[in-house]
């Protein structure tokens, strides 16, 4: 389509053309394309604006160390900001455009910024912390209030969507026997080797096509070693990233299913997040050139070397026709080659003094040549040089195009995750991986090898290595040396420009200078760690890929240190970025947490329950008739059940079945009240302490014969206790012979509370003459059968203070004791009641639950001091009166009334002195209810030295949240019925 | 992340199990002094290192096991199911 594509290049689809949108214009591209080909090819240079001083910036690279071309994908609910053009494949219809940029990156009003950049410098947003000099030197933020809008409005990249996500993400899991990440000549022959050693290989790339820097040889087809790989055997996953590896060789990958596509899928996640369980892992995840610093080094057009290969021979794009190449090294040599022999005018600047080639004479070459400023405003308009030895005095070469390479990186990202320090090799100017004791290997270029046939090479011995793993043969090879080019690499970081502020960029995403890095030096952030933090370098989210060493070298410099002394920062993953949507998963909306129902769920709806969440379970919070608010139905059901009778779901209270000769030993040992002569058919309520004598938990449990007890645990603690039981049987008293499982998915339970709960029961079981006041007593237990014959457990308890019992049937047959319950509970006026009901009653009665119990309670402070036996030993007897738990003013539970009746008062409540409200005040208000039986409201909660203390003085309820107060006393905690007549009658 | 090799299950992701406590600890009897159970409960060592403690496979076996485990390198040197007798026969399982 335009001059820029070369025919007989490129790994591209030329009978598939496709249309894309860039900045509200369209362009066409071919399949195989990136975005950012597609838009070099279009001879769009301008893609990007920069961070803080919004110079325009293009594509600088051709992978996932793209620092310049970062760009918005989509639109409406799918735009993702930040997206690297260079890793974008290219589809139809592609909606992309500029970010950072008002009203585009052509043409930027932030451009301004560029000219104020001397205001800018590194730390110029901490320094406004300190305030305006000199009003509020050293004293305020004023200031900052101020610019805190403004810099985060300029500086910045794109924006998100605001809108819910639309697609879906998910989570999936693999093992295999050897993991190799990257598919360059080094990881191709390790996995190859490894597979027909009839071991199952998982092979990882991120790119879309197998070979690495393969894919920048003209003659290298990825197709076909697809094709090979697969048939021996390889698993092989393109797309993905390995974003981390954690411990016992497992990594995390990233997998882009439908990112290249047109329109998503329905039927398709957008990416999956992969768990891969590996038993030997191959890093061969590669290097990446550095560019280095000079003034201007980042007008659009600049690039580094091996990417214009890459565009010339993956897309058929060449990316200048007058190109200068700047280097210290011999890797640009056969670049220079066929960037020539496509057509373009090439001149090489070779810092160094002597190098061995075999350029033609039409190959300019300059040595001892450094690059100087490059010239241009928009675009490369040329570039001026100047000899290593004299500076001062410049040349200028006209150009449309300068390419950079200061020396290669190893990627040791990775292996850096496994907290392998890199080490510094001087020779070759780059970190390699250090010694590394896990089933970890590192091949290729990662491993500092440049050259094709030594990786190649590291491949097998990588490869050996892992089969080393598996206890199979180990043949005598080891690695080949590190590094391979013919004339060694010399330094070349940065050339330092005479012009202030310097526009030598270190780290082009937070348009880093060179400048300020010597600032930070100036300023004392000299350790490497402090300088990241101090010039946002390597904090982008190219996380430094290219620009951290040369950060490094200029501090070495600064410090008079060598690199090694002054150490790299350490790389954390992910090494790409990952959405946050892929981390989630499909934990989103009702999938967020899993969802607990009752086996009478549809039942409880059925009959016009409101249903509420407690912990993950639903349980009916209310059952509202026709225009009942939540206040009118609990205060309804609550003076129903205290009149005639209620029916209540409880089957989310823990279950657990605890057997065998010692199991009331078991019981004796963990419940503070004495356990040891319970007969059978009786049950007791208990409490059960911690270790450090704080309670843990209260409940029931039911002996229902000689060694076996069923016992009931609070909803929210269920799961603890019985983890606590089985830790106690297993690692203490393992002794005993007792076995614990827990039930509370195989019972179903609900309370019948009220006068006439016993005449409900009657008419529900298949003999009535066992539920008698004689024959099921308070706390009696009855293993019966209701009126169909179902079998069913009665226990005679009592939650809300009435005459009440537990009926307790398998799961399945829930509904059925629903209807039966249900059925005669109407024929005395009953009713069904939730959790706000139930609630009610409980602290009417002043008892306790998860609100009061809330792991700084001790059983005295809880009111139920008797309940401890002084007779026997049980988990936290020693340490329930040490020291503090024993102080005379602990917080201890009371009732709380206000004084005017008609005042009403929330959970929470800070109670205090009259004259002293402020901090925790005494006490705090942990439970409240409106109580149909007093006619007002009530509250439980704690009161510094409990009720002696404070009866008969007027408290103030502090409500600091909903800027409330109210005038309250002290009562005791038992307000209705306080001696338990009706719970006996 | 770290895998566990249950004696029962095989080896699992550790999000499976739940990280117990110190498994070096002899907790007192019940009756003993609240001095001997300060020093149970309370004094801890911070080891840097092989460490004994326990894991529960809550979500398999709900065995309770004895894991020594590097606190600076997750590496993980033995796992024993911490009853004995159930140490016993799974150990000849695995």
């Amino acid at each position: 389509m335009t001059s820029l594509r070369k025919e007989n290049y490129g790994k591209i689809n030329r009978e598939k053309v496709l249309g894309f949108n860039w900045d509200n214009k369209e362009y066409f591209g071919y399949e195989g394309d990136s975005l950012a080909s597609a838009l070099l090819a279009n001879d769009v240079r301008i893609v990007g604006r920069s961070f803080k001083y919004h110079r325009p910036r293009g594509v600088m690279s051709c992978g996932v160390e793209e620092s310049g071309a970062l760009v918005t994908v989509g639109s409406g609910s799918r735009r993702d900001p930040n997206v690297r053009a260079t890793t974008q494949e290219l589809y139809s219809g592609l909606n992309a455009s500029g970010q950072n940029a008002f009203p585009n990156v052509n043409f930027d009003f932030g451009g301004v910024n560029n000219y104020l950049s001397r205001f800018f410098a590194a730390g110029f947003y901490y320094k406004t912390f300190m305030g305006l000099p000199p009003f509020e030197w050293g004293k305020g933020t004023g200031i900052w209030m101020v610019f805190e809008k403004i810099i985060r409005k300029a500086a910045g990249m794109g924006k998100a969507s605001r809108e819910p996500d639309p697609d879906s993400y998910e989570h999936a899991n693999d093992f295999c026997d050897v993991l190799v990440i990257g598919s360059g000549p080094a990881g191709i022959a390790a996995a190859q080797e490894i597979a027909n050693n009839k071991l199952d290989v998982i092979l990882i790339e991120q790119d879309s096509l197998l070979g690495g820097n393969s894919l920048s040889q003209k003659d290298f087809d990825p197709y076909l070693l697809n094709t090979q790989l697969k048939s021996s055997g390889i698993r092989v996953m393109p797309r993905t990233t390995v974003f981390g590896i954690y411990d016992n060789t497992v990594v995390g990958a990233l997998e882009r299913v439908t990112d290249h596509m047109p329109t998503p899928h329905s039927n398709l996640p957008r990416q999956r997040f992969w768990t891969i369980r590996a038993k030997h892992i191959i890093v061969a995840s590669g290097a990446l050139e550095r560019h280095i610093a000079f003034n201007n080094n980042d007008l659009p057009g600049a690039m580094t070397v091996n990417a214009s290969k890459h565009y010339l021979n993956r897309y058929g794009v060449l990316t200048g026709n007058n190109i200068v190449i700047s280097t210290n090294n011999d890797s640009v040599y056969q670049t220079a080659k066929e960037l020539h022999e496509a057509g373009s005018k090439v001149t090489i600047l070779d810092s160094r003094e002597n190098v061995n080639h075999d350029l033609s004479k039409d190959i300019d070459l300059h040595l001892n040549t450094l690059p100087f400023s490059i010239n241009g405003r928009k675009k490369i308009d040329g570039i001026d040089v100047c000899k290593t030895t004299d500076l001062s005095n410049k040349n200028t070469i006209i150009c449309d195009q300068v390419l950079m390479s200061g020396g290669w990186s190893p990627i040791v990202n990775l292996v850096s995750h496994r907290g392998i320090k890199p080490t510094w090799n001087q020779e070759n100017l780059c970190f390699i991986p250090g010694e590394i004791k896990e089933n970890i290997s590192v091949v290729g270029s990662a491993k500092g090898i440049w050259d094709e046939k030594n990786c190649i090479e590291s491949g097998f011995v990588g490869a050996n290595e892992a089969m080393n793993t598996f206890g199979m043969h180990k043949k005598e090879i080891s690695f080949p040396s590190v590094g391979g080019w013919s004339n060694p690499i010399e330094p070349l970081f940065e050339v330092k420009s005479n012009k202030f502020p310097s526009k030598s960029f270190v780290d082009f995403q937070h348009d880093v200078t060179a400048e300020d890095v010597r600032l930070a030096h100036r300023e004392g952030f000299i350790s490497v760690e402090h300088l990241k933090r101090y010039t946002t370098l390597g904090m982008a989210n190219d996380q430094g890929k290219m620009g951290n060493i040369i950060g490094l070298s200029l501090m070495a410099e600064q410090l008079d240190k060598t690199i090694p002394q002054v150490g790299t920062t350490v790389f954390r993953p992910p090494y790409t970025p990952v959405p946050i949507g892929a981390l989630t998963g499909r934990n989103v909306g009702k999938h967020f947490r899993p969802l607990r129902v009752t086996p009478m769920h549809q039942w409880n709806i059925d009959h016009g329950a409101k249903m509420i969440e407690v912990g993950l379970y639903q349980r009916p919070w209310y059952y509202p008739k026709k225009n009942e608010t939540l206040s009118d139905s609990y205060i309804r059901e609550t003076t129903i059940v205290r009149k005639t009778v209620g029916i209540c779901d409880v089957t989310s209270l823990g279950k657990i079945a605890i057997q065998g000769p010692d199991a009331t030993e078991l019981v004796n040992r963990i419940y503070t009240n004495p356990f040891a002569k319970l007969p059978i058919g009786k049950a007791r309520y208990g409490i059960m302490l911690r270790d450090d004598g704080i309670v843990m938990d209260d409940g029931t449990s039911w002996r229902l014969g000689e060694n076996e007890y069923f016992m009931t645990t609070s909803t929210a603690a269920a799961a603890k206790v019985m983890s606590w039981l089985e830790e106690l049987l297993q690692t203490r008293w393992t002794d005993l012979k007792v076995n614990v499982t827990s039930v509370s998915e195989q019972w179903a339970g609900a309370a019948i509370a009220g006068p006439k709960s016993r005449d409900v029961l009657n008419e529900c079981v298949f003999d009535p003459s066992e539920i008698t006041n004689d024959n099921l007593p308070f706390m009696g237990v009855l293993q019966t059968k209701l009126k169909d014959g179902t079998p069913c457990r009665v226990v005679r308890i009592s939650f809300s203070g009435e005459l009440a019992y537990e009926m307790y049937i398998e799961s399945d047959y829930a509904h059925g004791m629903m209807d039966l319950l249900w059925e005669s509970a109407q024929k005395y006026d009953g009713c069904l009641y939730g959790l706000e009901a139930l609630g009610a009653l409980r602290v009417e009665k002043g008892h306790v639950t998860a609100a009061e119990l809330d792991g700084r309670v001790t059983i005295d402070d809880a009111g139920l001091g008797k309940m401890a036996s002084t007779k026997k030993s049980y988990i936290g007897s020693a340490m329930r009166k040490r020291g503090v738990l024993s102080a005379d003013d602990r917080d201890m539970l009371v009732g709380f009334f206000p004084i005017n009746e008609k005042e009403t008062f929330n959970a929470g409540t800070i109670v205090c002195e009259k004259n002293n409200i402020k901090g925790q005040g005494v006490g705090r208000i942990t439970s409240v209810t409106h109580s149909p039986e007093l006619g007002h409201w009530i509250g439980i909660g704690f009161v510094k030295g409990g009720l002696e203390k404070w009866k008969d003085i007027t408290l103030i309820g502090a409500d600091p949240v909903r800027n409330k107060q109210m005038e309250i006393k002290v009562v005791s905690p038992h307000m209705i019925d306080p001696e338990g007549k009706r719970m006996y009658a | 992340m770290i895998r566990i090799k249950c004696p029962y299950c095989g080896e699992r992701d550790h999000s499976e199990f739940t990280y117990g406590g110190d498994a070096s600890i002899k907790y007192p009897s019940l009756d003993a002094p609240a001095s001997e159970w300060t020093k149970a409960i309370f004094f801890r060592e911070n080891i840097r290192g092989m460490q004994k403690e326990t894991w529960h496979h809550t979500n398999g076996c709900r065995l309770w096991l004895e894991v020594e485990r590097s606190t600076i390198t997750h590496e993980i040197k033995s796992v024993k199911a911490c009853h004995p007798q159930i140490e016993k026969i799974t150990k000849n399982k695995s």
